[in-house]
């Protein structure tokens, strides 16, 4: 597959220590807030956050779980791919609770739909917002908005934006795969 | 992802182990959803399930009814006692009227064997098997599997005892099926003349000495005699049965070492399992329960998702 780098080491670094310091100016001591991954492709940017988070304060009473939205899903029978569940790990009670989604991508809005709708099988929370580290901006089917942003990006209807998290050499990219390229 | 290898559930023999791998991952996130305050999932909101019982069913029809609910499908129950087929109306008339009132999928039990398959060629709609006959109840099979793969992790190599009234059961087949399938030992353990004809050709072995049974196995599903399928008497008395073949404290004790015990319900409590023994840590058997419940909707769910979508 062709594929084109948006985003290096130094610039996606620069952007998840941003979003890190966001989220600790907006939440303090995070004591009434969950932070919660989309699975499968947000809980790495969620772990990353985390761990970014916690080297900059001791924070005891962080929590953090993961959501899976295979079953509230609006395109089941609809669209040719089946796509496979995750494990959603929620051990936390969210009622009353500051609620951020993390995601990796921002595209059709529709995932966020789906995770809004699971989130209620869980309890009500005080308030959802939503992160993510890169939002493809005019490509929304949904009126949903990001309230914290790494970077925003205009690729093509049918482009692909891929994040590659590498562990080991921590060489992690934002790519974009075209279709015709 | 993977698909299920069948368009219809009709029995364990249709499937290969990985779809039964596939039921099992998927069950593990539907029990996660019925553990959660709101225990439902809109995923089914377009789709119609039709439950036929022309079999009386507790158990089975509660749980299909309510993993069919849990998945938000709309849902028509019928009971052979209050219909038509009392008046004289074909299988086939009485399931293609049921499906003209625009019907997804059919979970279906039936008193003769291979009811469900005989449909799965005749009518145009998605069958699941909830037992047929003496023949197969695959979801039991696959819920049997996965509690005891959730108590002793991969079956493969592991020893299970299929005890009573194997002659009468389905379950015994499909869980021989299953079993067999994810690479654990059989044996069956039975009077003689509860044994079915075909024990040869399963590949499993028989054992008539419950004793040497339970010495033998890592976990015994213990059937329920099936009074009601007996034309003739198979065996003297029950308690006579109870005697020889009821699972009792004593002879767990006697075994210096820890057995699961597994009923598929419903217990004839004192015949094939005394009432200590069907309460003790040793059993399972509600556990069996809330598992159904999960498997029913993995089931459900993996079918549905392979429907002929005509929804644009």
């Amino acid at each position: 597959m062709p594929s084109k780098v948006l985003l290096d080491v130094v610039h996606l670094d620069i952007l998840l220590n941003r979003l890190a310091w966001q989220l600790i100016e907006k939440h303090k001591d995070f004591s009434n807030t969950l932070l919660i991954g989309l699975q499968p492709r947000g809980v790495e940017l969620l772990d990353r956050l985390v761990a970014l988070i916690k080297e900059q304060k001791s924070l005891p009473q962080l929590q953090s779980g993961k959501l899976d939205t295979t079953f509230f899903r609006d395109d089941f029978r609809r669209s040719e791919k089946i796509h496979a569940a995750s494990a959603s790990v929620m051990n936390f009670n969210i009622e009353g609770k500051s609620i951020v989604l993390i995601d990796d991508v921002l595209y059709t809005g529709r995932s966020i739909r789906a995770a809004l709708t699971a989130i209620d099988s869980y309890g009500r929370p005080k308030n959802i917002e939503l992160l993510v580290l890169i939002d493809r901006r005019f490509s929304r089917h949904l009126p949903i908005q990001p309230d914290y942003v790494g970077a925003q990006i205009d690729v093509l209807q049918g482009d692909k934006v891929r994040v590659k998290w590498e562990n080991a050499s921590k060489k992690s990219i934002v790519y974009l795969e075209t279709e015709n390229s | 992802m993977k698909a299920l290898s069948v368009d219809h559930l009709l029995g364990i023999k249709q499937l290969t182990e990985a779809d039964v791998q596939l039921i099992f991952e998927t069950a593990d996130h539907f029990k996660e959803v019925i553990n959660r305050p709101i225990k439902k999932v809109p995923s089914l909101r377009d789709i119609t399930i039709a439950n036929l019982f022309f079999e009386n069913s507790t158990r089975t029809k509660l749980s299909f009814e309510l993993a069919e609910k849990r998945l938000s499908a709309d849902i028509l129950n019928f009971s052979a006692a209050q219909s038509s087929v009392k008046k004289g109306e074909t299988l086939v008339d009485t399931v293609n009227n049921i499906l003209a009132m625009k019907v997804d999928i059919v979970v279906m039990r039936h008193p003769n064997p291979e009811a469900a398959q005989f449909l799965s060629k005749r009518v145009k709609a998605c069958i699941i098997n909830a037992g047929d006959g003496t023949h197969e109840h695959p979801s039991q099979a696959l819920l049997d599997a996965y509690s005891l793969r959730e108590k002793m992790g991969d079956l493969r190599g592991k020893k299970v005892a299929i005890v009573g009234d194997i002659r009468h059961s389905r379950v015994a087949l499909s869980n021989i099926f299953a079993l067999k399938l994810l690479g654990a030992e059989v044996k069956l353990c039975a009077p003689k003349s509860l044994l079915p004809k075909y024990s040869s050709a399963l590949d499993v072995s028989v054992e008539t000495d419950l004793m040497k049974t339970l010495k033998w196995c890592d976990a015994a599903n213990m059937l329920r005699v099936q009074n009601e399928r007996m034309d003739v008497s198979y065996f003297p008395t029950t308690r006579e049965y109870a005697l020889q073949y009821g699972l009792t404290m004593d002879k767990l004790k006697q075994l210096r070492k820890d057995i699961i015990i597994l009923h598929p319900g419903p217990i004839n409590r004192g015949v094939e399992v005394t009432t200590e023994v069907a309460d003790s840590e040793y059993a399972i058997i509600l556990d069996q329960v809330e598992n159904g419940v999960a498997i029913r909707m993995a089931i459900i769910y993996l079918l549905a998702s392979k429907l002929n979508n005509n929804i644009t």
